[in-house]
């Protein structure tokens, strides 16, 4: 079993990909792929669905805000609940971090954005949960530019 | 040359583009003119370019010119050259490329910069997408890290510690002194990727695992003190502190606490508090509880503790949040087998997520109803069945309907009820079931002798209604074929019986074979029904009227059948009683139907077995399954599958099998393996009475001096077929060909490839050997 995040996904609706990150190799195609796939996946479910789809031989934690979809590949033993958790305290840093965030903010900022996730993801894994700290070492980052 | 543009500016242009084409035009000039500007070998915009490089990279277009950009800018001593550098790195390169290595030097020294953000981004490029050779070269500085005081290079020198683990399993030792002292820290963070940091090396490592357990108290510890401590602001998610902590030291104890009874005795308390203590209003709470739940079933947990969590689960299902219903489902599944009475407290919410929303919910209850069926609750269970089965989607029809078979099968309390819910499922889900459901329901008819009359009459009325079920057509054809005389006579007792004539029972059989909407077999059926009638009815003349018309079909099987039937009336005729008299009730000669449904995770159980054949056969399958652990155990099933639904091909065929023995046994034998002196042969033959299965002797003898001890063979076939391994005559092939060994191996559809494990002992020392054997004759496999 490897309890590892394979990749994490921003994506809007109309299959625009805001972000990826990933953890594991994938050739480039593969990556392309990958992203149609969970696009299509994603964006046909609703309300009355669950925040869990198995994809290949992984599962995806996603939510929505608002126009994006956020989606995490996991191992399918993996905890789907706290993995929602760690989706939510991911989105509400960078609310924090952009003062109310919005797409525009994620498109004209991106290599913000992937700071972002490198201060809280690390080689597959969650590294820091704590909201206060993350801002406190992005506004350092942010200050050294 | 002028200044290149910002940023900002690019992403504006970009954003006015209006069609595909249009943006493409404008990224192509942009990358036209980075080119230029990176041939120029400008330091003061690469960092500029490379970001717009990168964002054109987000959107799909090639960058890969920019590599070496990237390094360079990681080489610069500025800190945003640095950054962009990085994560230019980390978007454009990958392990595949040499160029990656070139950044190796420059991580090194950048590990140990003075500045910790500096060191900060190398340890986290390096965590992202080290490759192999990189980590081994800079294992040592990021172990150096991992024993800083500095805590925030604590935290990713542990997570990128771990990533090296990942890649180069090797290196693990070298992380064990510093581990000595990180779960001592008082920072969250660091003690999160500690945890982290462990629980990998617990994961690849038995000696490691060993070595950890005694961690655990002190695991214990910080947990309990996680949940008195009350508010921690910097880690507080809605009222709980630091829940993915938590969630993280409850998997650590989960892997220590795994078939160790110290450990999950000394975790058992702090178990039940979290379990109980845990605030249960939002998803955090439930994320934690979830993880404990997992935890009490993997550990040897004592009863109580296991029944607190089924319960906890139990609760899950009744929450408003899909997800969370989702998730205790899916542990249920898990769970029914081991603790089967806890579960069956809660089957009527099970029953009731059956009429969820969620596909994945409704599929999981599904499979959850049919464990928990029993003999005391199948006829309340059924109806809940049946009534899902009416009114769910088609994907699930197939799996429900054979779900309800092999129920109604084990559990039937009357042979009438067993026979009115096979009734309710052919009519439908009909067109759903399995091909082999068929035979299996006319078998069971055959043997509910009492209800024969009271069968056919519903199947006849089922008729009425609608021909175009095609597994229900059949099994009606075949039993107004067989009863077709009871069904005249009006002889039903369970119910009103109904007045037909003899015509219009024709005109029904004789209606299926001209229907569009019968296929070719359904209309085989149909017409063996109708020459069997030939016996039972007065209305001979009809009968032989149709049978000559379908002497000329198009069909080649029906024009066989008919033309065959012919000759009976002809020249035959003096036989024809006998040969068309009523079946005698059928043995079942092995184990119960089909296996049970797949669980969605992959994980098949097999079900009740109740062996007919001599030879302990659980034995070779305890090897065979170590065995598969060697073989790394992707497409190989194990060897002991447990049914193998013997009834007859067809009723049709049986008819045809009286006529005329189809002789199954021409298959020639094959030599699988010859080398060292050790030679196995393999001799076919058809398993009666069913065709499919190819019944395999293996001849194994020795033309060397010294006889071979300890031999067994062992056999692994991919996924799609079945093999059942018998005990074999002896483990000692004796030498210089003085006798065989023989074992019997049963296979359902033999084909190309069949893997081979041999291991004896000869002179002394054991011998190994894996022999692919793809020779099978053709007429082994159908």
């Amino acid at each position: 079993i490897i309890w590892l995040i394979r990749f994490i996904l921003i994506q809007n609706r109309a299959g625009k990909t805001r972000l990826a990150k990933w953890y594991m190799q994938f050739d480039d195609d593969e990556k392309q792929k990958l992203i149609e796939e969970v696009h299509a996946v994603v964006t046909v479910r609703d309300a009355k669905h669950t925040n869990f789809v198995e994809f290949r031989n992984f599962k995806i934690i996603y939510r929505r805000y608002a126009g994006l979809y956020f989606c995490i590949c996991v191992d399918v033993t993996d905890n789907n609940l706290a993995y929602l958790e760690g989706i939510h305290n991911f989105v509400e840093v960078l609310n924090e971090y952009f003062h109310n965030v919005c797409e525009l903010d994620l498109v004209f900022n991106f290599y913000k954005v992937y700071t972002v996730v490198d201060e809280m993801f690390l080689a597959g894994e969650i590294r820091e949960t704590s909201q206060t700290k993350v801002l406190k070492q992005l506004l350092m980052l942010q200050s050294l530019e | 040359m002028p200044a290149p543009i910002r940023l900002r500016e690019l992403i504006r242009t970009i954003r006015t583009a209006r069609t595909q084409a249009e943006e493409r035009e404008m990224i192509q000039k942009e990358c036209a003119a980075i080119r230029s500007s990176f041939r120029e070998e400008d330091n003061t915009y690469r960092c500029r370019n490379v970001a717009k490089l990168l964002y054109m990279h987000m959107l799909g277009y090639p960058a890969h010119f920019g590599q070496l950009e990237c390094l360079k800018l990681i080489a610069s001593q500025k800190f945003t050259d640095k950054r962009i550098g990085y994560l230019g790195a980390m978007l454009l390169l990958d392990e595949r490329q040499d160029v990656h290595l070139l950044m190796t030097n420059c991580i090194k020294n950048d590990l140990n910069h003075s500045t910790q953000y500096v060191q900060g981004l190398a340890l986290c490029t390096l965590g992202c997408m080290g490759s192999s050779e990189m980590c081994r070269d800079l294992a040592g500085e990021v172990e150096k890290l991992l024993k800083t005081s500095n805590s925030y290079l604590r935290k990713k020198a542990a997570l990128c510690a771990v990533h090296v683990i990942r890649k180069v399993p090797e290196l693990m030792e070298m992380f064990l002194p510093a581990t000595k002292n990180l779960l001592s820290e008082k920072n969250h963070g660091v003690l999160h990727t500690s945890v982290v940091l462990l629980t990998e090396m617990c994961e690849r490592s038995p000696d490691m695992l060993a070595h950890f357990r005694k961690l655990v108290p002190q695991l214990v510890r910080i947990l309990k003190n996680l949940i008195m401590s009350g508010y921690s602001p910097e880690h507080d998610v809605s009222g709980i502190s630091d829940p993915f902590l938590q969630v993280r030291i409850l998997r650590l104890l989960r892997i220590l606490g795994k078939s160790d009874d110290d450990s999950s005795e000394a975790m058992n308390d702090i178990l039940a508090q979290v379990a109980t203590n845990t605030e249960t209003s939002k998803n955090v709470g439930n994320a934690i509880l979830y993880e404990t739940v997992l935890t009490i079933m993997d550990i040897k947990s004592e009863s109580g503790l296991r029944v607190l969590a089924i319960n906890i689960l139990g609760r899950f299902l009744l929450n408003n949040d899909k997800n969370i219903r989702y998730v205790a489902l899916t542990s249920l599944l898990k769970t029914v087998q081991t603790d089967h009475n806890a579960v069956q407290r809660h089957r009527s919410t099970i029953v009731d997520c059956l009429k969820d929303l969620d596909v994945s919910i409704k599929r999981r209850a599904m499979e959850l109803s049919f464990a928990l069926v029993n003999g005391n609750n199948i006829r309340g269970m059924m109806k809940e069945l049946l009534y899902f089965l009416d009114s769910c989607d088609p994907e699930f029809k197939a799996d429900c309907a054979s779900g309800v078979f092999l129920a109604a099968e084990k559990y039937a309390p009357s042979k009438r009820w067993h026979i009115d819910t096979i009734m309710r499922v052919l009519t439908t889900a009909g067109s759903y079931v399995r091909d082999d459901s068929v035979p299996n329901l006319i078998q069971l008819i055959t043997n509910s002798v009492e209800m024969h009359a009271y069968t056919v009459q519903r199947l006849y009325k089922a008729l009425l209604d609608d021909i175009s079920q095609q597994p229900l057509v059949q099994v009606a054809s075949w039993c107004i074929g067989e009863y077709g005389d009871l069904l005249v006579s009006g002889q039903c007792e369970e119910e009103e019986p109904i007045q037909v004539t003899e015509d219009e029972v024709l005109d029904v059989l004789e209606g299926l074979l001209v229907s569009n909407l019968s296929t070719p077999v359904t209309r085989g059926y149909a017409l063996t029904a109708i020459m069997k009638l030939s016996t039972r009815f007065s209305s001979v003349n009809r009968i032989k009227k149709v049978v000559s018309i379908y002497g000329s079909s198009i069909d080649v099987e029906l024009q066989q059948r008919a033309v065959e039937y012919n000759a009976l009336f002809k020249k035959y005729d003096h036989m024809r009683p006998a040969l068309l008299e009523r079946m005698p009730i059928m043995e079942k000669t092995a184990t119960n139907g089909p296996t049970e449904i797949v669980q969605t995770n992959g994980e098949t159980e097999p079900s009740a077995v109740e062996p007919k054949h001599p030879p302990p056969v659980t034995q070779p399958a305890n090897q065979a399954n170590d065995l598969l652990d060697l073989l790394g155990g992707n497409d190989v099933v194990p060897v002991i599958q447990t049914t193998m639904p013997t009834k007859p091909a067809s009723a049709g065929g049986e008819l045809l099998d009286l006529l005329g023995d189809l002789s199954l046994s021409g298959i020639p034998p094959m030599t699988a393996y010859n080398k060292n002196g050790l030679k196995i042969d393999f001799t076919f033959e058809r398993a009666n009475p069913n065709p499919n299965i190819a019944v395999i002797t293996i001849h194994a003898s020795n033309s060397t001096e010294a006889e071979m001890t300890d031999f067994v063979f062992q056999a692994a076939v991919p996924k799609t077929f079945q093999l059942q391994l018998l005990s074999p005559s002896s483990n000692v092939v004796p030498a210089l060909n003085q006798g065989t060994v023989t074992q019997v191996i049963r296979v359902l559809n033999p084909q190309k490839v069949s893997l081979s494990m041999l291991t004896y002992t000869h002179k002394g020392s054991p011998v190994q050997d894996l022999a692919e054997v793809n020779n099978f004759p053709p007429q082994s496999w159908q």
